[in-house]
């Protein structure tokens, strides 16, 4: 085994073992090619069905906010797929437990509440999907893994069913169909382009912004922007269908930076009558029903209530309708609620203040300015400041603007 | 332990030949005790799930609570939804684990047993072995997700009250129609395994000893079921062949929500297609000492 030994034969057996090394080698190219088309495939489709923005006359921001405005679509159904991220500390449960409380499902409630169970739609991804068939019937269903959560209108009925825990809520309507559709959160990019379209004033800049491509369909691009500096708001986008008015995405930017805070879209959506099955509900055997009065009389309140709190970071005007004592300072995006809580330094219309009060404290960032001392609770979009003399000043505003805000106040 | 008799016939090897090696297979894979207890237990399931929520909900409670499998809370109400909670409690191990039994003994088992070079001296040629083995395991696939669901059905029929039945969305759909979806139900289950039988065939050739194919294949499953459930992976989960396996119960909305299930097709034929290839190519160049 002398190593010189070896060296005149090496050369003949060493090419063949080369060789058929490398053929060995030569069949595991197929695998890595399957994995690299596969991987090309995934990267590129998306890209390319991204490309080649759709050419449509052009049209001012005016004539494009008519035309959201006299859309006047009855039929339709589709896929919306939501996300938000609001910056919210991840609390897990706690989180969820705390939106529900605070969106009136007390005890007694049924999880097939439709209050309770969209406040679910303020964080995370969730896909939706709609269908509508004029004012008197319309369904939105909260696709969930294996289970899903559907809220059904048809005439007077209002049917909410859990197929999760079969259990079923069941309302009426009384008074016209559109007190029903006000009482649900937003959840599509329609509900969501009013609100912000409802803000638009002197301060705003409303632009469009090119076309784009949603769910297959050729849609303007709507850019509202706030004028002034301070605001959180960085830009708000609405993707209008060219031929029916309807938003179909609604995206806003924060000034910060980063992903979307929201962004609501169809990715699939058709303007055919839907099936009239769709909109039928009959509680399933061995559901349980909960009734309207029997989950608490007090629902119609509470769910005002909630409903006000969602909206108030998207215009003053909606908060102060929710709450007394609250003036605001500022105007347009700038604008910032401003109420006195009495003096307890913690807000007791949340659920369960008292105990909350340290939990709180440990998330905000302690201040200090002329006002005196308070405490700072930052999302990505929403600021508050609540000063240690109880009162609180809240907006979609940038923290030195509520200091200064607060300054002033003094 | 194919016989081949047949292999000295034809010279120029014919299609009738692949069938037949096929026939083969199967006899062999489907008389073993192995895969018979393998069906049993999987029978036993539905078995056990169906008297469960019949004794539960003997004093008029309502079953699981909200927790548990899906569909759990609508049996008692009408017993073909025991075929959805039984397939939806069988498919995260149950159906994966006889799945990567069957395909982590396909190659590996054979050498072990010292009979592959046999199956080899027959004209049969490598390739072709090799995808007669995973043909067999994918039919085995759906033999034991049927086995599953029938046995759901018989005892969801004895148990339970059967009739119309209300999809998750709240419409209402005939019990034929029921049926159906059951039927398409049980065809996704069984294609999600796809992916895990061409695992388990690559694994196969890896190595010759059957135990040690099988268990690999039973411990990457785990593993990767695992790693499905931490969220900071969640950049890689997509491609986790266990991550689409829940949208078969897609097809219990109305209307179907095909986007899941395209996407967990599409993954299974890319596991198949990835794996496949990397067993062929492993295996083409394998030395057969036993």
């Amino acid at each position: 085994m002398a190593p010189y030994a070896s060296d005149d034969n090496t050369t003949a057996g060493e090419v063949d073992e080369q060789r058929s090394g490398r053929r060995k080698a030569a069949r595991y190219v197929v695998p890595v090619t399957v994995m690299g088309v596969a991987a090309a495939t995934i990267g590129l489709v998306p890209a390319l069905a991204d490309s080649g923005d759709p050419d449509l006359p052009k049209i001012t921001a005016q004539q494009l906010i008519e035309k959201i405005a006299k859309s006047d679509v009855e039929q339709l159904s589709g896929t919306v797929k939501i996300s938000t991220d609001l910056g919210l500390p991840n609390l897990g449960g706690l989180e969820s437990s705390l939106m529900s409380g605070a969106a009136g499902r007390g005890e007694g409630g049924s999880s097939a509440d439709p209050t309770a169970k969209l406040t679910e739609l303020a964080s995370g991804t969730h896909t939706l999907r709609v269908a509508a068939d004029g004012p008197e019937k319309q369904k939105l269903s909260l696709l969930e893994n294996a289970a899903e959560y559907s809220v059904i209108h048809n005439g007077k009925d209002v049917w909410g069913y859990d197929s999760k825990s079969n259990e079923v809520y069941h309302g009426t309507v009384s008074e016209s169909p559109k007190g029903d559709k006000e009482r649900q959160p937003p959840a599509l990019p329609k509900d969501f382009a009013e609100e912000a379209l409802k803000a638009v004033d002197d301060t705003t800049s409303v632009t469009v912004d090119g076309t784009a491509q949603v769910a297959g369909r050729d849609a303007y691009k709507l850019l509202i922007k706030p004028k002034q500096s301070g605001s959180t708001v960085g830009a708000v986008t609405v993707a209008v269908d060219a031929k029916t008015g309807m938003p179909l995405k609604f995206t806003l930017t924060p000034a910060s930076g980063g992903a979307a805070v929201v962004d609501a879209g169809f990715t699939q959506v058709s303007f055919a009558k839907p099936a009239a099955s769709n909109f039928d509900f009959t509680p399933p055997k061995g559901a349980k029903v909960t009734e309207e009065k029997e989950a608490g009389k007090d629902f119609d309140e509470k769910s005002d209530k909630g409903e006000a709190r969602r909206h108030a970071p998207k215009s003053g005007d909606d908060l102060g309708k929710g709450l007394d004592g609250m003036k605001t300072i500022g105007e347009g995006w700038n604008s910032i609620a401003v109420f006195d809580t009495g003096g307890e330094g913690m807000p007791s219309g949340e659920a369960g203040g008292g105990e909350l009060g340290g939990f709180m404290d440990s998330l905000g960032d302690k201040v200090t300015g002329k006002f005196g001392s308070g405490t700072v609770f930052s999302t990505r979009l929403v600021n508050a400041l609540m000063t240690d003399d109880g009162k609180v000043y809240v907006g979609m505003v940038t923290k030195d603007a509520l200091v200064k805000a607060a300054d002033a106040g003094k | 332990m194919s016989r081949a008799e047949v292999a000295g016939t034809v010279r120029p090897v014919s299609p009738l030949w692949t069938l037949g090696l096929l026939r083969n297979e199967l006899a062999t894979t489907f008389r073993r005790w192995r895969t018979l207890a393998l069906l049993a237990v999987l029978a036993g399931v539905p078995v056990l799930v169906g008297i469960a929520i019949k004794i539960e909900t003997s004093d008029g409670s309502s079953p699981g609570g909200g927790g548990g499998p899906a569909f759990i809370s609508q049996i008692t109400n009408n017993g073909l939804f025991l075929v959805f909670t039984a397939l939806a409690a069988t498919l995260p191990f149950f159906l994966p684990m006889a799945v990567g039994v069957v395909a982590g003994d396909a190659i590996a088992g054979e050498a072990n047993a010292g009979t592959l070079r046999y199956l080899l001296v027959a004209p049969a040629g490598r390739t072709r072995l090799l995808l007669t083995k995973y043909a067999t395991v994918v039919l085995f696939c759906l033999a034991a997700t049927l086995v599953v669901a029938l046995s759901a059905l018989t005892v969801g029929a004895l148990l339970f009250p059967l009739g119309d039945l209300t999809t998750i969305s709240g419409t209402r759909i005939s019990f034929a129609e029921g049926l159906g979806r059951a039927l398409l139900i049980a065809l996704a289950v069984a294609a999600s395994l796809i992916g895990v039988a061409a695992l388990g065939l690559f694994v196969s050739t890896l190595t010759n000893s059957g135990i040690a194919a099988m268990a690999t294949t039973v411990g990457l499953l785990i593993t990767v079921q695992i790693l499905d459930q931490i969220p900071q992976l969640h950049a890689l989960q997509p491609y986790f062949f266990s991550h689409y396996w829940l949208s078969f119960a897609d097809l219990m909305r109305e209307p179907v929500y095909w986007d899941e299930l395209a996407k967990n097709l599409g993954l299974q034929a890319l596991y198949a297609a990835v794996f496949g290839s990397a067993a062929w190519a492993r295996f083409m160049a394998k030395d057969i000492t036993a």
